[in-house]
């Protein structure tokens, strides 16, 4: 029954400190920053390697 | 009842504090700086055209595969790292980042590092990587470093491979050139690192980490380090002996030998406490300082016979 949900005390989830809000932003950007440089790194290679980029000596 | 016990809900969970500058830390950037080095000269040496772009890449690769293999060790070790005054900064012991995220940042690195090698670059250089990491995290942390004494020997054979492993990137195959500077690297590893478990074997003591002066003592490590260096010396002159570099590089790296020698005999002779420290120190000091300008040297070399023709018919 939805009346039994609403006995139930009201969880206010975890709030974030400054600190923890600012540490959060900062891994979030560097993370952003890895995968940017992960995206050029592929791009360059393929623009280097052009169709032979599928071809790699085993 | 319930099937999940309410009281088995942490409503508490630790949230991360932990900054970037924390997970550089876990790289560690100074061993991570002399890789990218070592790795350099090796790619520099390798035969054939390699296009600046794959050589960026691949030592990208190679970087964050030696941070990886840092960050999954401080994970292994948080334990020991606090009990030693060298390592209780490090970001594990200090509490700013846990072991299991730790584990998880140096998985991800590894994983990304070997796959971006392997399908950028080759395969043969991508599982190069992939077992360097795995020879440093699993047979010198997990295996080695708590049980034997020989942990630093056998260990070292992961910091000597980067420049095989940049050597491959370029040609694909592993060749006499880049074991040449595997070895270099193979045998400069113990008397560098037994000059600096003399100066702290206390703190190896307290982590109970059986390195050479704490099992055999410090007279038998002395000795070692004696033996290690005469080795040293002639497997850093092969490259001009066995013809590969010019008498320049021979005659440096006689001469840079000798000044190894001659810190690794003051380290034997020099026994007194206070005497010992600062010998054993200089040793530690000298050895980084020997090791970069030999390897500086080949490059030096190198560059010199790229730019020769270019000087010559101008």
């Amino acid at each position: 029954m939805i009346t039994g949900m609403a006995d139930k005390p009201e969880i206010d989830g975890i709030v974030l400190t400054e600190a923890q809000k600012k540490s959060r932003r900062q891994r979030s950007i560097a993370i952003a920053l890895a995968l940017g440089v992960l995206v050029v790194l592929f791009f360059a290679v393929t623009m280097v390697k052009g169709p032979a980029v599928l071809v790699r000596p085993m | 009842m319930s099937v999940l016990d309410h009281n088995a809900i942490d409503i508490n969970p630790r949230i991360s504090e932990a900054e970037v500058g924390d997970y550089i830390a876990l790289l560690k950037p100074r061993v991570m700086s002399l890789v990218i080095f070592t790795a350099l000269v090796g790619m520099a040496m390798a035969p054939g055209h390699f296009h600046p772009v794959l050589a960026i890449t691949s030592l990208l690769c190679i970087a964050v595969g030696a941070g990886a293999s840092g960050a999954l060790n401080m994970a292994l070790e948080g334990d020991i790292d606090a009990k030693m005054s060298r390592t209780a900064n490090r970001p594990i012991p200090r509490g700013r980042i846990t072991r299991p995220e730790a584990m998880t940042f140096g998985m991800t690195l590894a994983f990304f590092s070997v796959m971006t090698l392997g399908i950028l670059v080759n395969w043969i250089a991508g599982a190069l990587l992939a077992f360097t990491i795995f020879f440093y995290v699993v047979i010198y942390t997990i295996g080695l470093k708590r049980w034997t004494a020989q942990n630093i020997v056998i260990g070292g054979a992961a910091g000597a491979l980067p420049p095989v492993v940049a050597w491959a990137a370029v040609t694909g195959t592993v060749d006499v050139e880049p074991l040449l500077l595997f070895a270099i690297i193979f045998f400069w590893t113990p008397p560098h690192f037994w000059a600096l478990a003399l100066f702290r074997s206390d703190d190896y003591a307290r982590a109970g980490i059986p390195m050479l002066p704490n099992v055999a003592g410090p007279d038998a490590t002395r000795l070692q380090i004696l033996l290690y260096t005469i080795v040293l010396i002639a497997v850093a002159a092969a490259p001009w002996a066995l013809g590969y570099f010019d008498a320049i590089y021979g005659i440096v790296s006689l001469i840079l030998g000798a000044g190894m020698l001659g810190f690794a005999v003051n380290v034997y002779v020099r026994r007194e406490r206070s005497q010992s420290l600062r010998a054993t120190r200089k040793l530690f000091a000298f050895s980084i300082l020997y090791l970069f300008a030999l390897f500086a040297t080949l490059l030096a070399e190198v560059v010199f016979r790229a730019l020769a023709p270019m000087v010559g018919g101008a």
